[in-house]
């Protein structure tokens, strides 16, 4: 996977935040993450220095990485589903976390994560994650015994035990021994630490929310009026590379209401000029009528369709795309959208799938999106 | 009203018939393009050839793509792509899309789907199902009998450590291909069948090559929602040939949300959980110092249990880093008013996934029916404590062999109790200890 352009990673953050929030957000002492979900990869777009203190990277070694590059081996399963869970339904979400430093000494860490809200788009643009070492260590005692688990042969475990060589210790010389401890265990944050990471994420939302009201695209904690394509789709949409537009047949004129990055770079226009429109927009003076009474009949029909046609950029080059269109039913089972994916002919594709089946792929994965997102009773 | 649980096979292919139809047509030529001696020579399907790990410095499975942020990989856009090839020639007997589907209100989020097409009306043979191994059966029907319409693709290890594509290659009987292939039946989008060696004709039982197969492909799709399932004989497997099956659905399965409790970490790395407030009892595989010694783990622990006749079924979830093995009740045992015609509680309903036939069963689907339903073919708390010792001790006498020179003891020696606990604590360095061990208990 090659980790975006920093260009990308630049805008996510320019765009919103005027220049000064990199300032006021780096004279906070937390340890936190911003990450832009709608990049592909789901990456870091800014680190705290107390977060890169705490992990032992540089700037350079996090921003446009993933975080799953903090987990490891003994890292639970089940806690990564649950942060997965949160940024699929767009919540926030609290949970006992082990990392990785980059000497690679583990340490658990209190994981708080919420969704920022842009305020015109209804959806989620960043996500902010705070971490909050846990220091003090707590066991869970049964039967008046000490700690559980398992017989291990390291044997300064037994002296780790007791709870007074773990706090002399702190952190990190405590991890180094304790590292068989730390992975049986699940470590509860105390009340302290919770509030700590609570104030933590007001810090960096007041921070984002204000420094967001310079450049005129305003954030929000919570989700603001609706949008087009609920958020949790949009996330799923974002991860496909291909060219494609998502029009609703239910909406008077059938307008586009997602298009990909590539699509946009494909036909030279800016998002806000396509969403709402209809796709005659890409139609000129040479397209042939009968393709696109052809597309229009299959719409009607509800039913699949490829046609060869010849479109016009926002520039007014015309190229020939190579047009597959299907129907998306969602988990009512009623048609909720119809795909459009693009090729231009002539282009190819490195792994050798013919255009064919590089579309047929797109239907497929968007099919899944569009189907799964609209299952949980929970979302919207 | 109850749902109840159902025996009879689901369709998965296009050209399972009676017997009795088939045998009349045997006749001439089979004409039918299927993957026998008749049609193999001079066919072609596209093959996908998979790194193998030992090939990849480091840990391959931290290298995945586990969440559902990372690009499309490439696994992932042609199964998509070639089953929405097959949903566009009209090969599937319906169109699961339009199926209704709905997360069931609770905590526990069990999914019902609405399907009135994927259970047939008529009772096609069927073999017996209080037996776990049995040998395969050449006149019933089996893969080689599909039509190659139905395949997909060939997916293998790559021969020179590189992942690689080829849209047209022969099928080279020689080298025992494994196929992945449509189930015209599906449960979700993009349902497919993984049939490992599929001109060897294995029966349904696992074993370590074969497993590890299926975990391969599931690290190689790096879609945490593209999951893996296995039924043994006796646990509602359709076809005595061997198969995993796969399918899409991006959201959490309520298996992988219910809590664990830690029991024990094996020399070799793997640790298992068991499952607790969930209706069946099960265990949890993960980690392991190589992917081979979580393969071999589970594998190892499927064939105790197919040996000693223990119906059961597998889960492989979130990319192969994680996987459930659930033994099941022999369905001799379960109440005869339960065995109607309703549900079957194979490996996706017991993972939380549950297709029901009757619109009314649809609408009044409920978490405690659901519940219910499942629990009715989990294992006894006590019988699951003696299941899962003998489970232990089967993987312990695995490590045994390779561990030469800590061999103080024979598997034959000292025989662990049965009775509840099953300690079998040998002192060695592989840290086995009983399932009686106090644990923590993630919340």
């Amino acid at each position: 996977m090659e980790p975006p352009q920093l260009g990308l990673i630049e805008q996510s953050f320019n765009s919103r935040y005027s220049n000064w929030a990199r300032e006021a957000l780096d004279e906070l002492p937390d340890n936190f993450t911003i990450t832009d979900p709608c990049i592909s990869g789901h990456p870091i777009v800014f680190a705290s220095r107390g977060f890169l203190k705490m992990s032992g990277y540089s700037r350079d070694q996090v921003v446009g990485r993933n975080g799953r590059m903090f987990q490891g081996p003994n890292t639970c399963r089940r806690s990564v589903m649950e942060i997965r869970e949160a940024i699929r339904e767009e919540r926030g979400v609290e949970i006992s976390l082990l990392n990785y430093r980059k000497d690679g000494t583990p340490f658990w860490m209190l994981f708080r994560m919420a969704p920022v809200f842009g305020k015109d788009e209804g959806r989620v643009i960043h996500f902010v994650a705070v971490q909050v070492p846990i220091l003090r260590r707590r066991q869970r005692r049964r039967n008046g015994e000490g700690l559980c688990g398992e017989i291990l042969s390291n044997s300064c475990r037994r002296e780790v035990c007791s709870s007074s060589s773990v706090e002399l210790a702190g952190v990190s010389a405590a991890d180094s021994d304790c590292r068989a401890l730390e992975i049986e265990e699940k470590c509860e944050a105390s009340d302290t630490e919770k509030q700590l990471a609570a104030t933590a994420i007001s810090n960096v939302l007041s921070v984002l929310t204000h420094y967001s009201e310079s450049t005129g695209r305003l954030v929000c904690e919570k989700r603001f009026g609706p949008s087009l394509v609920s958020s949790s789709l949009h996330i799923s949409l974002g991860r496909i590379k291909q060219s494609f537009v998502l029009v609703d047949p239910h909406l008077p004129d059938i307008p586009i209401v997602y298009a990909s990055d590539a699509f946009l770079r494909m036909t030279g226009y800016a998002r806000n000029e396509v969403l709402g429109q209809n796709c005659r927009f890409l139609t000129g003076v040479d397209t042939d009528p009968s393709a696109l009474h052809q597309i229009k009949q299959s719409i009607q029909a509800q039913q699949a369709c490829s046609v060869r046609i010849l479109h016009y950029r926002k520039d007014k080059s015309s190229f020939w795309n190579l047009l597959h269109i299907s129907p998306v039913r969602n988990a009512t089972g009623k048609i909720a959208y119809f795909v459009g994916v693009q090729i231009e002919e002539g282009s190819v594709d490195r792994h050798g799938l013919s255009p064919e089946m590089r579309q047929l792929s797109v239907v497929g994965s968007i099919k899944v999106a569009v189907r799964s997102s609209s299952m949980s009773y929970s979302i919207h | 009203m109850m749902l109840r649980i159902k025996r009879v096979p689901t369709v998965v292919s296009n050209y399972q018939k009676d017997e009795g139809e088939d045998a009349a047509r045997r006749g001439g030529g089979c004409g039918r393009n299927c993957l026998q001696k008749c049609c193999i020579p001079g066919a072609k399907l596209p093959l996908y050839t998979f790194k193998r790990a030992e090939e990849i410095p480091g840990d391959k499975c931290v290298l995945e793509h586990d969440d559902n942020q990372a690009p499309v990989a490439f696994l992932d856009s042609l199964l998509l792509g070639q089953w929405e090839d097959r949903m566009q020639r009209g090969l599937f007997r319906y169109d699961v899309t339009a199926c209704e589907t709905k997360v069931i209100p609770g905590r526990c989020g069990f999914m019902a789907q609405l399907n009135e097409g994927r259970h047939l009306k008529k009772r096609p043979t069927e073999f017996r199902v209080d037996k776990v191994l049995q040998p395969f059966d050449g006149n019933k029907f089996n893969f080689t009998k599909v039509g190659q319409e139905e395949v997909l693709f060939q997916f293998d290890a790559s021969e020179d450590g590189e992942v690689q594509f080829f849209p047209d290659a022969p099928v080279d009987a020689d080298s025992s291909p494994s196929v992945v292939a449509i189930n015209v039946s599906p449960i979700e989008y993009g349902h497919v069948l993984l049939i490992p060696r599929i001109l060897e004709c294995l029966p349904q039982r696992i074993d370590r090559e074969s497993f590890l197969l299926a975990l391969y492909m599931a690290i190689e799709a790096g879609n945490p929602y593209f999951r893996l399932g296995y039924n043994s004989l006796g646990a509602f497997a359709t076809i005595n040939h061997l198969h995993f099956q796969a399918y899409y659905l991006a959201v959490p399965f309520p298996i992988e949300k219910a809590p664990t409790r830690k029991v024990t970490t094996l020399g070799d790395g793997v640790k298992i959980s068991e499952l607790f407030d969930y209706p069946v009892r099960g265990l949890v595989f993960e980690g392991g110092n190589t992917l081979q010694d979580l393969s071999n783990a589970v594998s190892d622990a499927c064939i105790f249990l197919q040996d000693n006749n223990i119906p059961h079924n597998v889960l492989i979830a979130d990319c192969g880093k994680r996987i459930f093995l659930l033994p099941q009740q022999a369905l001799g045992e379960v109440s005869s008013e339960l065995l109607d015609t309703q549900v079957n509680p194979a490996v996706w309903e017991i993972s939380g996934h549950m297709v029901l036939k009757r619109k009314k069963d649809y609408e009044e689907a409920s978490e405690e029916n659901a519940w219910r339903l499942l629990a009715e073919v989990s294992l006894s708390e006590e019988r699951f404590e003696e299941v899962k010792a003998l489970i232990f001790e089967a993987c312990s006498y695995t490590l045994s062999e390779k561990e030469d020179e800590h061999l103080t003891q024979g598997a034959g020696d000292d025989k662990p109790p049965l009775e509840g606990t099953g300690s079998i604590n040998k002192g060695r360095n592989c840290n086995m200890v009983s399932g009686t061990q106090e644990c923590l208990v993630l919340q």
